[in-house]
């Protein structure tokens, strides 16, 4: 089965401005992408690629095997922009089955229910859109997103203009659609809910990719704390295999010891190491 | 063929939202009031007028009176079908509401020729409406009649078509206030077409109705117009008939099939033109 999005050698020009430089990338089957990186790093112009709305100058990216931009490409994937408005006059139950007819689906009227409820919005089904909270809108977009079951899932900044709570909504329902087997690129600047929900991160700095793994491989080893009955204690250059005797020597020395803990560098920190402290 | 209805059925609701159809409507009960007080009145002192020798006063009352009733269904047809087509690709997309439709399976050439359609829906019957009401108006006021009754009416509607596939062209590339700016622009170039045509007339000036000839088939709406008014006066002839083929707002000119065949043509080619700027355009 081919990769959900592959996208190998793209180039982007915007006149004299490099938007993308060579960036290659992979979203495989029911795998989470994070995609990071300073404002003006060619994210939203990477994800406008995949889904049709901007041509390459060179390179190739493909959806689900499709040139991306083809239709059999664009009826395989959900599209959310950073910045999107939908008709202020339409309820939520119209938007989802305007979004119906134009993707061909023929889930009707439970398709809407069900996604209604997926993104918290089953009480809102005639609500127009005017009438909703960008918050509200946002979760909305989601779902509008999800019609007619794509099997990629390309979300710019989907959590922007949500509060905590409904942020927690949009991550469990991140991994419930992972579950299902949805392929999602997940644009955010959100550092915590990319490291929460994704599989890979990769980041994005002047159009070129310039780091791209698990979380966990990205992160690097910052020693190992132990916590005795003298306080905290680090040890920068141990690693996780030097704690049992760390603890042992310790224990010889006649200290209690009430906890280890192996130190790494989260993500956030990965990311400014990468970027170099850019922000755009 | 269902997403075409889909689209041009959204591409009204949102217009309807707008609140275009009620400008319009105002502009259209305004102008027939107007126009029926003005033809009562026209027609109340022509049966008190001396004609100069061969002239019909009557004849020249009504067919000048729907003449002008003429220009003024092709201006408010233009006025409706520009609002309804202006921001179609720039002006959404400037307002991200263009994004998520144009992701879908659709394809963009699909949702021009949908909001193309949904236009004409409107437009045409519109100009047909309003057409046979202003006809009705003239007829019950002064008892005239143009010679031709419905290809006029069907020409007119063709003219606002034509301007309604320039508006979606305009929309590909400029910002709806842009596009809006231009397109009027165009109408009043074919308006001026027209009226340089009556003043080469006037000088018998060949250059003159030449250039106004190329002028009016380059915005092919204007020769429209021009043989719709020919049409309501074809069996006139004398003074009366010279003097009405002078017309209103330009004069009246046979365009014969040649014209209706290019009006498609140009239709096509208008249409190809917007497709084609609308698949290279990044949105």
């Amino acid at each position: 089965m081919p990769a959900a999005l592959a996208v190998s050698g793209l180039v982007k020009r915007y006149g004299a401005v490099d938007a993308l430089v060579g960036v290659d990338l992979e979203v495989r089957e029911s795998e989470l992408v994070g995609l990071l990186g300073p404002n003006g790093a060619g994210k939203s112009t990477l994800v406008k690629i995949a889904c049709g709305l901007v041509r390459p100058t060179s390179g190739r990216a493909e959806v689900c095997g499709a040139r991306a931009g083809a239709r059999e490409a664009r009826a395989a994937m959900g599209y959310l922009a950073e910045l999107f408005r939908f008709p202020g006059w339409m309820t939520a139950d119209e938007l989802l089955e305007l979004h119906q007819r134009l993707a061909g689906s023929r889930g009707g009227e439970r398709e809407r229910i069900e996604l209604l409820e997926l993104v918290g919005l089953e009480e809102a089904r005639k609500r127009a859109v005017e009438a909703m909270s960008k918050g509200m809108q946002q979760r909305l977009g989601i779902a509008q997103a999800l019609v007619g079951s794509p099997r990629l899932l390309l979300l710019d900044e989907p959590t922007s203009a949500l509060d905590p709570v409904g942020r927690r909504t949009v991550r469990k329902l991140l991994e419930e659609l992972q579950r299902r087997g949805v392929s999602v690129l997940l644009n955010s600047h959100l550092l915590s809910e990319i490291e929460l929900v994704c599989d890979r991160v990769v980041i994005l700095l002047g159009g070129r990719v310039v780091s791209a793994g698990t979380p966990a491989e990205l992160s690097r080893p910052r020693g190992v704390e132990i916590e005795t009955s003298q306080g905290k204690r680090t040890y920068p250059q141990a690693g996780r295999e030097d704690v049992p005797k760390l603890i042992a020597d310790l224990v010889r020395d006649g200290q209690d010891v009430y906890g280890a803990r192996v130190l790494t560098s989260t993500l956030e920190e990965v990311y400014v190491e990468a970027v170099g402290g850019e922000t755009s | 063929m269902t997403a075409v209805l889909t689209i041009a059925g959204y591409g009204l609701r949102e217009a309807l939202r707008r609140k275009v159809f009620v400008v319009v409507c105002v502009l259209t009960a305004a102008f027939l009031a107007l126009y029926w007080l003005g033809a009562r009145y026209a027609f109340h002192h022509v049966e008190g007028v001396v004609p100069p020798a061969g002239v019909d006063a009557r004849t020249f009352a009504g067919a000048f009176l729907f003449g002008m009733a003429m220009f003024a269904t092709l201006f408010l047809g233009v006025v409706l079908a520009i609002f309804l087509t202006l921001g179609t690709v720039r002006g959404d997309a400037e307002r991200n509401l263009l994004q998520p439709l144009v992701v879908r399976p659709i394809g963009r050439a699909t949702l021009l020729v949908a909001r193309f359609l949904g236009a004409a829906a409107v437009c045409v019957p519109y100009v047909l409406i309003l057409y046979f009401a202003g006809m009705l108006l003239t007829g019950l006021e002064g008892s005239w009649w143009p010679d031709r009754i419905v290809t006029p009416g069907l020409e007119l509607a063709a003219g606002v078509l034509v301007v309604a596939a320039l508006s979606l062209l305009g929309s590909v590339f400029l910002s709806s206030i842009a596009n809006g700016i231009a397109v009027f622009m165009v109408f009043g170039a074919g308006l001026v077409a027209g009226l340089l045509g009556n003043i080469g007339h006037v000088l018998n000036s060949s250059g003159l109705i030449h250039a106004a000839k190329i002028a009016a088939w380059a915005i092919p709406f204007e020769a429209l117009y021009q043989d719709a008014l020919r049409a309501i006066t074809e069996k006139t002839s004398g003074l009366t008939g010279f003097l009405l083929r002078l017309g209103p707002f330009g004069g009246a000119e046979q365009g014969g099939i040649g014209l209706r065949l290019w009006v498609v043509a140009y239709l096509v080619i208008v249409g190809a033109i917007a497709i084609a700027g609308f698949a290279r355009r990044d949105l």
